[in-house]
């Protein structure tokens, strides 16, 4: 823990002399950069305005909203099952895992458990949409710093886990395949043996990643040291998934809260790393994919036999309650609060998605750094516009 | 100076001139074009695409499609831009790209102590534009003014995302600026000549043991070709050095405001420069048109052009794969990079390439022969450079420590 708070003084000293030097020197007048809504890096419609001096950016803030569809209110007017059709689009990367927190938050308020063997196919699938959406993430890392090459990678290699995701539940992108209960279908056949291969492809995508990007000096010091975001200033944001963990913080809610999901069943490992630069952030997001691959392939190993739909009345109406489930997401912790006045449709749902909050640390991480080294933290945090604004 | 401007011009001898001005620029032009229709092809094998193939045979057409294309959109000037500059800019960054294509020497026969002249319509020429005294400072000069068009483009367009960018040009062209005319002197030191032809005449023997050619790669020694081509990547503003229209910080840096035919002189001007930075580094360290001295030249003067084409694409390729490979360096990394390296490096090689020379000519006279005065050169040399690094490390060290302590911090605990 000292490394860290030396780390965070090391920031400190950085904005402070920042600050010192806008004061003290010749007093020109600083500019406002917007930074999106139509911003090559800002993938989506966020919005950065920026303070800077020279390169420097003494202040920035980041304004979200262009994209907001609503689906909090939206959901109000949806049956439950329809529901996971709409909460699909909110990080469009991993939708399948979209579906699970809301689905696991009506099962609590409805008393149902999921059979075994949907629940190992939940698990799968949540694991597969990590893995094409953090995939997308290692090779978007390298288009945010210029080298173009890795994203070409990472979407030829993505296509073999959207094919298998796209052979189980039909849909590549917007699976809606989760269902009160348990899954839609069972799994096709010849899939298992299909999908072990494209987990190996992702591997090695993973060990091409790691020698191109990663070995690079380059790519290393423009991530060592840089957006440094100690544990406590993490925790105090309400930063998940791979950004706090990044921090030295061991916390990942598919080892301390499995509710529903097949990840104690598996033998795995959560990384942390100690740093919490924007190194440490992609590196334990590239080791969460391998850790991924290795997930799939023992649940795929020990898939049990049964039914895939525990017995669930026709017309689903919740009992009244409220629950909360969250689910450890691709972008980080992802909760559903759903508020039932046993009718046919939520009474209210808050969807905490992991992305806005991941976000809401930039005015903080952002002071004092460079205007390139504003791209690197921004693609390091790693958002989904439809994840911030839903 | 070409030896059919020797005795006196004539009207035939200015009939050449301006046959040869010409026909480079058609070279110039069609290598340029061939430049970008070979960076998306090469650049799309290597990130696995297929890269343009619809216009003509392998695509490669495209370019002639895209520059129709370009022309034939909407010239948007801003509001807020300053017309005059904005117009001249693209200019100013496209004719110093051309200018300096004049200078190379495309091909001619340097074997067997040839000075590479060849006989057209009864007159001998070199195949260069021109070949002035001055030779590789117009090269420098001209390089230096094409940043100008970047800049001012910058400036120009009134925005803000272009201004960042031309002042990320101009603190760039500065750093890099030194330490290419630092290496480039090494060659001259070598040379002992500016003219581009008397530089590829020096190369064109048989160097160490006859097999390996005499280029000026080995004759100085690797350092300076290495530093030149790191400054000469970040003079062309290419990755991983493209800072200046570093698309995903600064959209499209300078030319962000610029659209159809401007833009596309600027794209021109871009690739232009990358086949006249590869040409040049072919002919400084690499002999030119000057082949590998066992081959001999059984083609004739086309030997040359054949050598020199087969370099250049080597070079070529190495900036397409730079382009694949690299990620972008941070603005502050890059200044550090020019100045607290490749300058100090660059400058240093140079003394010690002086320092052997004068040693090897026995005219130092400090041991009792030239072997041994190169000897304590190198010596020097060495201990100069320890103590050198040993002084800019604690200077580095003491600065930083001087930093934490005006920030109010204790340098024994922040480590």
């Amino acid at each position: 823990m000292t490394a860290i708070s030396d780390r965070r003084q090391l920031a400190y000293v950085a904005s402070q002399a920042a600050e010192a030097r806008v004061n003290l020197e010749l007093e020109t007048e600083g500019m406002t950069l917007n930074i999106g809504p139509q911003h090559p890096a800002t993938h989506g419609t966020l919005r950065i305005v920026a303070q800077l001096d020279g390169e420097q950016v003494i202040q920035a803030e980041p304004i979200m909203g262009y994209m907001h569809r609503g689906y909090e209110k939206l959901t109000e007017v949806r049956t439950y099952p329809q529901v996971t059709t709409l909460v699909n689009r909110i990080d469009w990367l991993g939708s399948f895992a979209n579906e699970v927190p809301f689905i696991l938050a009506c099962e609590q308020l409805m008393d149902i458990e999921a059979p075994p063997r949907a629940q190992h196919i939940r698990t799968i699938l949540h694991e597969m949409a990590r893995m094409a959406h953090v995939t997308l993430f290692l090779g978007d890392l390298g288009v945010q710093l210029g080298a173009i090459t890795p994203v070409f990678y990472a979407f030829r290699d993505r296509e073999h886990i959207l094919n298998q995701i796209e052979s189980a539940t039909g849909g590549r992108f917007h699976p809606n395949f989760d269902r009160i209960g348990g899954v839609k279908d069972d799994l096709p056949a010849g899939w298992i043996a299909e999908s072990k291969q494209a987990v190996r492809k992702i591997r090695d995508f993973c060990n091409t990643i790691e020698d191109l990007l990663f070995g690079n000096e380059i790519f290393q010091a423009r991530t060592r040291g840089i957006g440094v975001i100690p544990a406590d200033i993490g925790l105090s944001y309400g930063l998940s998934g791979a950004n706090i963990r990044a921090s030295g913080v061991d916390w990942d809610l598919r080892r301390d809260n499995p509710n529903g999901l097949a990840y104690d069943k598996v033998d795995w490992k959560v990384w942390t790393h100690p740093d919490g630069d924007s190194f440490a952030r992609s590196w334990v997001r590239l080791q969460e994919v391998r850790e991924a691959c290795n997930i799939v392939e023992q649940l795929l190993d020990t898939l049990p036999k049964g039914p895939i739909m525990a017995k669930v009345p026709r017309i689903i109406k919740v009992p009244e309650g409220e629950a909360y489930v969250s689910t450890e997401n691709p972008l980080g912790e992802m909760g559903y609060y759903v508020v039932s006045k046993g009718g046919l449709t939520p009474f209210r749902v808050k969807i905490r998605t992991a992305s806005f909050n991941n976000m809401s640390i930039t005015p903080w991480v952002l002071k004092g750094t460079y205007v390139p080294d504003v791209i690197t933290i921004l693609a390091s945090l790693y958002f989904i516009l439809g994840d911030i604004d839903r | 100076m070409d030896p059919y401007l020797l005795d006196g011009v004539d009207f035939g001898d200015v009939v050449l001139s301006v046959a040869k001005a010409i026909l480079a620029f058609v070279i110039c032009l069609v290598a340029t074009m061939f430049m970008v229709w070979f960076e998306r092809k090469v650049v799309s094998r290597l990130q696995n695409r297929i890269g343009p193939n619809t216009s003509g045979p392998f695509g490669i057409l495209q370019t002639l499609m895209d520059g129709i294309k370009l022309f034939f959109k909407e010239d948007n000037i801003p509001k807020e831009a300053d017309p005059f500059v904005f117009r001249l800019a693209p200019y100013l960054s496209l004719i110093p790209a051309f200018l300096t294509f004049t200078l190379i020497p495309l091909g001619g026969d340097f074997n067997n102590g040839n000075d590479g002249a060849v006989t057209v319509f009864g007159r001998e020429t070199f195949l260069q534009v021109a070949d002035p005294p001055v030779g590789i400072l117009f090269f420098l000069a001209m390089s230096s003014l094409g940043i100008y068009g970047i800049m001012l483009a910058g400036w120009a367009s009134g925005s803000k995302y272009p201004l960042l960018g031309s002042v990320r040009a101009s603190a760039q062209a500065i750093s890099y600026e030194a330490a290419l005319g630092l290496s480039l002197a090494a060659v001259v030191l070598v040379t002992g000549g500016l003219s581009m032809n008397s530089i590829v005449m020096q190369q064109a023997g048989e160097g160490f043991g006859g097999i390996i050619p005499n280029f000026n790669i080995i004759v100085t020694g690797f350092i300076p070709f290495a530093v030149f081509l790191i400054a000469g990547t970040a003079e062309l503003n290419r990755p991983p050095f493209d800072l200046v229209e570093a698309e995903q910080e600064l959209v499209g840096g300078f030319h962000t405001e610029y659209s159809g035919i401007r833009f596309a002189l600027f794209f021109l001007a871009e690739f232009m420069n990358t086949v006249t930075m590869a040409a040049i580094i072919v002919t400084l360290f690499f002999g030119g048109p000057a082949g590998p001295a066992f081959l001999g030249s059984t083609l004739g003067w086309l030997t040359g052009m054949f050598w020199f084409l087969l370099k250049l694409l080597v070079f070529l390729f190495a900036f397409v794969w730079f382009r694949a490979s690299l990620p972008r360096f941070r603005y502050d990394q890059l200044m550090s990079l020019g100045w607290k390296l490749l300058i100090p490096l660059s400058l240093g090689w140079l003394l010690v390439l002086a320092g052997i020379r004068v040693a090897r000519n026995g005219d130092l006279g400090i041991a009792d022969s030239a072997f041994g005065d190169t000897l304590i050169v190198i010596g020097v040399a060495f201990a100069i450079l320890l103590i050198g690094m040993y002084v800019l490390r604690s200077a580095m060290t003491n600065a930083r420590r001087d930093r934490l302590i005006a920030a109010g911090f204790n340098p024994r605990e922040v480590n």
